[in-house]
């Protein structure tokens, strides 16, 4: 086309995305998913995509590849090499598909084949397309697994998915989309699902993969942090639309839309760090607890929280931190230990536990619609604490939740409401109330904010911070995510399989000399900064060269 | 194949185990009656000295540990006992039924199979679509119907109307292949249609739930032809939950003989046990009981060895 | 909430068997076993279905039949609904061996087909009304038994028990408050199928000779008496073989309804 300039690799105009639902019990209807999309993207260049769930990135992404996921519907014009692949026919996008645009999903895991080895999928396309030999394809990907420094790059191929992890599998998947030489690559939130110790190493693969290869990508994820280690330019999209488009460095530093200004500042929430009492409102001493009679999952574990603070618990999946929570609340009893709540020894299991024990220890889900009961109201879900342990009835129940609905920013109208017809930061604050409403001392709070989109979570954060100057309320604060830790805790304890690795008040256990994991954890968060990666990286490289 | 040999080996004993367990609840479904055998079979009007004579010939005065040790012993020689109401051997007159009723059983699962994993496939290429809701309303239908009103609607107008097949299925040994098949043309597509509907279910939602498997999509994304993203992708991972959707079927069919046996006058062994049950023939009841219980058992065995067989997480342990 | 036209079918029908049942002396032309007419008459103006093998008004005999099969089947349906999801909700709240015992003692009884196993039983039973209802009920209480369970293990472990638990609630709160109220529906359509199973599972048995007993008769009874006359083209025994598919089918549909109107518990996926 001579309107291309001569280095657009894809040009995609007016892109709208139409799905048809089926939702049961009711008519089947169209809704509209991305609406008057238009983006460009010049050959060997990173563009990320970034918006919180429903902002239609992925539909978008997949369009680059002319594919729509079940009844979705895509119009305008998509082009790819001075193409609109959309008018192509499918002939035409099978042609495309795995040799001039590949793709990498979130979930690797589940998108190898189980039934077939590694390597038989990784080559598949390169023969499909005739890109090479079955010899060539598979030593080019014996030296992207070492480049990649997945362990054994000669023979990993081998194995089958369910035979190797998942921050493995998630760089194989790299591989595969490599190996056909594309012109473009999408990543899918390619590093979501992942440790954030294991997504550090995933995102340098997949960054040296793309610097080394030059080919182009399209890099699509909910974290503007990790965007902008990968990308060139950044595109905010929200409801389907575009909200700006700017360099990685413009966007992070000078955002225009308030939207974007919104995403960057998230989680810059200022709390001052409180100093421990000398009478701990729950005391952790020596708990051990293992599942059955066999898997231990915590291991000698002390900790304190005061009151009206935050004690906050983080580790990766598999440190034993739910666990923890577990058998604070006596779901688990432990095999050892003790647990005390203000001045009482509190039973282990319980069903032992006092009427008031229960009250002053409340818990708040990850899930909130999961931990609502769907065929209640709002008002019944905050009102049966309320008629359960102060024996509040009619009008007076009712003015209470009324406040309580008003302590947590949600207005009249609210009470009569089934959890379905609420948005996801709307249940998290019922479930709050719910909390609220038993008066507690102490109220356990579960990832839960990790579920949510950044803004959603920070709104829930602020909220929770207020009621717990209001309320003098303490927090357990259970999470993977440390810059919700940095946020709102007074005190952490960092835990590694089963054991505590790190415990004290907050500006100590952020500060160095660090042990080995808690270092490993604090710089792999990825920082809203230009160059942080790099600088990650090379670190670890002199200090291993040191050692 | 450690493992995977382990896993096999565990469900086949666990199989026995089962059929055991089974063999014991047949003879204790025929115990439970308040009074005895003896006097159910004679009635309230027999005489103290019949009733005294029939237990004795029934072994009935042992204790029924006693009784179900010994049946079990026979059985397990390849001796099922005599029949009560002509007192002839039982083993020989079930060999022949047996042999009917799976050669009816048998042409069934030819047509039904086969046409059964199209449908499906077809509803599966056309979900939502008018195809689809087509094939879920019949099977809504179908699983309604009783065998005998489909068998009679078949007799009714292909039998008696048309004349086009017989209504009664009378095979004997010296028949061809051919008139043998013209004989139960009528009783297999009662079978069929009986499990087409249940099965085509059932395979539409297993091949349905592949479909929608992340790997499936990355195999379309790789550009790969229609075809060999199912024979390469689908395929392999299918085979599995299909193999379950027949045998459960097949196993489905088996008991539904016994009905179109009857409504067919087939000489099988379904209608020999509704007979025997209205004869008040226990022995015969229990073997045959035993039997078909014992195909049911074994069909669902099968299905689960395939399941393991082919998972491959056990196949290539980590 | 709107009624889909294939349900509203189905409740019409279903509306109209059972009323059809409970007032047949009244809506009936003729008594039961009453004579009138020569043998498998012609449908008439005085016999709108015609007469049966002995010379009865077909139609008369199919109502009263229908409220035979219906009766039974409702009695062998509440017998094994509740029996079933009772058992079944105790199992899955109260677990550990308890359910261990009771799962493994239905996974035997459901490995031997259920017509296998009545017939077995019933060969030394004497076959009379209660005892039908209790082989029939007591059998297809396992069906039921396996999915109320299985419906109350996945709420029991959901957030919201938890919740409950940690409450301090007891097991009935935790049990009609928490778990019923979610498994209503699945449990509501769950009977109409076991109905449904009833019904056909009768009929079967009468067909087979071994369910009613004349001179009493239901429909699949009085498929048998006229199925002689198929082979001459009297279609008389396709009526009450009809009715039976037309009863379950229109219950079918209401079921149908009522499973599609609420599977969606856990929410649409998110995406």
């Amino acid at each position: 086309m001579a309107e291309e300039p001569a280095d657009t690799l894809l040009d995609i105009r007016n892109l709208r995305i139409e799905a048809t639902v089926y939702p049961p019990g009711e008519k089947a209807h169209d809704i509209v998913i991305v609406d008057d999309v238009s983006l460009t993207l010049e050959k060997g260049r990173v563009l990320g995509l970034i918006g919180e769930s429903g902002a239609g990135k992925s539909t978008i992404g997949l369009s680059a590849m002319g594919y729509g996921r079940g009844s979705i519907r895509l119009s305008g014009e998509v082009w790819l090499n001075g193409r609109d692949i959309l008018k192509g026919g499918v002939r035409e996008l099978r042609r495309l598909r795995g040799k001039e645009v590949t793709y990498v999903s979130q979930s690797a895991a589940a998108s190898f084949n189980p039934a077939k080895r590694l390597m038989e999928q990784i080559v598949e396309a390169g023969l499909e397309h005739g890109v090479g030999t079955r010899k060539e394809l598979e030593e080019r990907a014996v030296r992207l697994f070492g480049e990649l420094s997945l362990p054994d790059p000669e023979t990993i191929g081998r194995r089958y998915p369910h035979q190797v992890s998942g921050g493995q599998l998630q760089r194989a998947m790299t591989v595969m989309a490599l190996v056909p030489e594309p012109d473009l690559i999408i990543f899918d939130e390619p590093t979501t699902a992942l440790d954030v110790t294991t997504q550090i190493d995933v995102l340098a693969a997949i960054k040296k993969a793309i610097r080394t290869t030059g080919v182009a990508a399209m890099y699509i994820t909910h974290d503007l942090a990790v965007v902008a280690q990968v990308s060139d330019e950044i595109m905010v999209l929200r409801h389907g639309r575009k909200v700006e488009r700017n360099t990685a460095e413009n966007i992070i530093s000078n955002p225009q839309e308030d939207y974007t200004r919104a995403l960057v500042s998230v989680r810059s929430i200022e709390h001052e760090q409180k100093q421990p009492t000398a009478s701990p409102v729950l005391t952790v001493r020596g708990i051990s607890a293992a599942y059955g009679n066999k898997v231990q999952v915590l291991k000698d574990v002390s900790v304190e929280v005061h009151p009206g603070q935050t004690l906050a618990v983080v580790g990766e999946s598999g440190s034993g931190k739910s666990t923890l929570a577990r058998v604070i609340t006596g779901l688990l009893p432990p095999s050892d230990g003790e647990i005390a709540f203000g001045e009482r020894t509190l039973s282990r299991a319980l069903e032992d536990r006092s009427k008031e024990d229960l009250r002053e220890l409340q818990m708040i889900y990850q899930m909130a619609d999961v931990a609502m009961n769907p065929r209640q109201t709002v008002g019944t879900i905050i009102g049966r604490p309320l008629e359960f342990y102060f024996g509040l009835r009619g009008k007076k129940k009712r003015a209470r939740i009324q406040e309580l609905l008003d302590e947590i920013e949600m207005g009249e109208g609210f009470i009569d409401r089934y959890p379905a017809e609420l948005s996801g930061g709307q249940k998290q604050r019922v479930c709050i109330a719910r909390a609220l409403a038993a008066k507690p001392r102490l109220i356990i709070c579960d990832e839960v904010t990790s579920a949510l989109d950044p803004l959603v979570a920070d709104g829930i954060l602020k909220l929770l911070l207020r009621l717990q100057k209001a309320e003098d309320v303490a927090y357990l604060f259970i999470t993977h995510d440390l810059a919700t830790v940095k946020a709102i805790a007074d005190s952490i304890a960092v835990m590694y399989q089963g054991s505590l690795v790190r415990y004290g008040p907050k500006n100590k256990v952020l500060a160095p000399p660090f042990d080995d994991y808690t270092d490993l954890l604090l710089s792999s968060v990825p920082e809203m900064e230009i160059g942080w990666l790099e600088r990650v990286m090379a670190n670890r490289k002199m200090e291993s060269a040191g050692n | 194949m450690g493992p995977i040999f382990k896993l096999v080996a565990q469900r086949i004993a666990l199989g026995l185990l089962l059929l055991l367990a089974v063999s014991v609840l047949i003879f204790v479904g025929t115990q439970i009656l308040p009074g005895d055998v003896a006097q159910s079979i004679l009635g309230q009007s027999a005489t103290p000295q019949a009733l005294a004579n029939l237990r004795e010939e029934l072994g009935l005065n042992d204790p029924a540990h006693v009784r179900y040790f010994r049946w079990l012993g026979g059985i397990l020689q390849g001796d099922l006992g005599t029949a009560l109401s002509n007192g002839q051997e039982i083993g020989p007159q079930i060999a022949r039924r047996l042999g009917n009723t799976l050669f009816l059983a048998f042409w069934a699962a030819v047509v039904a199979v086969p046409l059964a994993i199209l449908l499906g496939l077809l509803a599966v290429r056309y979900r939502n679509r008018w195809p689809d809701k087509l094939i879920s309303g019949i099977t809504l239908a179908s699983i309604s119907l009783p065998e005998f009103f489909i068998g009679y609607v078949l007799i009714y107008f292909f039998a008696v109307k048309l004349r086009w097949f017989p209504s009664v299925a009378t095979v004997y040994d010296s028949m061809s292949l051919l008139e043998k098949l013209n004989a139960i043309a009528l009783p297999v597509a009662v079978l069929t249609l009986v499990v087409l509907a249940h099965m085509m279910r059932m395979t539409r939602a297993a091949i349905l739930n592949v479909m929608q498997s992340a790997y499936i999509e990355t195999a379309e994304l790789k550009g790969l032809s229609a075809f060999n993203v199912i024979s390469r992708h689908a395929f392999p991972n299918a085979i599995s939950p299909i193999v379950n959707v027949v045998m459960i079927n097949l196993a489905y069919l088996v008991v539904g003989v016994v009905v179109v046996e009857v409504i067919f006058v087939y000489p099988g062994m379904g209608q020999y046990l509704v007979d025997h049950v209205a004869k008040r023939d226990v022995p015969v009841v229990q073997a045959t009981g035993l039997i078909f219980a014992g195909v049911y058992v074994g069909l669902n065995l099968v299905a689960d060895i395939v399941a393991i067989v082919s998972n491959p997480r056990l196949r290539h342990p980590k | 909430m709107r009624l889909p036209l294939s349900a509203l079918i189905g409740l019409v029908l279903t509306a109209g068997f059972f009323l059809m049942a409970i007032f047949a002396p009244w809506v009936a032309p003729y008594g039961m076993a009453e004579i009138v007419g020569d043998v498998w008459e012609p449908p008439s103006a005085a016999h709108l279905l015609g007469t049966d093998n002995i010379g009865r008004d077909l139609l008369s005999r199919m109502i009263y039949g229908g409220r035979t099969t219906i009766v039974i089947a409702t009695l062998a349906t509440v017998l094994s609904f509740s029996l079933g999801s009772f058992m079944g909700l105790t199992a899955a709240v109260i677990g550990g061996w308890v359910d261990q015992v009771m799962s493994r003692f239905v996974d035997l009884i459901m490995s031997i087909p259920t017509l296998i196993f009545a017939l077995v039983v019933l060969s030394v039973m004497p076959v009379t009304l209660p005892v039908l209802i209790l082989v029939m009920g007591l059998l297809d209480s396992t069906r039921v038994y396996r999915l109320s369970r299985a419906v109350a293990v996945d709420i029991n472990v959901m957030d919201f028990v938890e919740a409950a638990k940690l409450r301090g609630e007891g097991r009935m709160w935790v049990i009609f408050r928490e778990i019923l109220p979610n498994a209503l529906s699945p449990l509501v359509a769950e009977m109409g199928l076991r109905f449904i199973f009833a019904v056909l599972f009768l009929s079967t048995l009468s067909f087979l000779g071994l369910g009613v007993q004349p001179p009493a008769s239901d429909w699949g009874g009085m498929v048998k008496e006229n199925k002689d006359g198929i082979v001459f083209g009297i279609g008389a025994a396709l009526w009450p073989a009809g009715a039976i598919s037309a009863l379950a089918i229109s219950v079918n549909l209401v079921a149908d309804w009522i499973l599609n109107r609420t599977s969606d518990l856990k929410g649409g996926r998110g995406g």
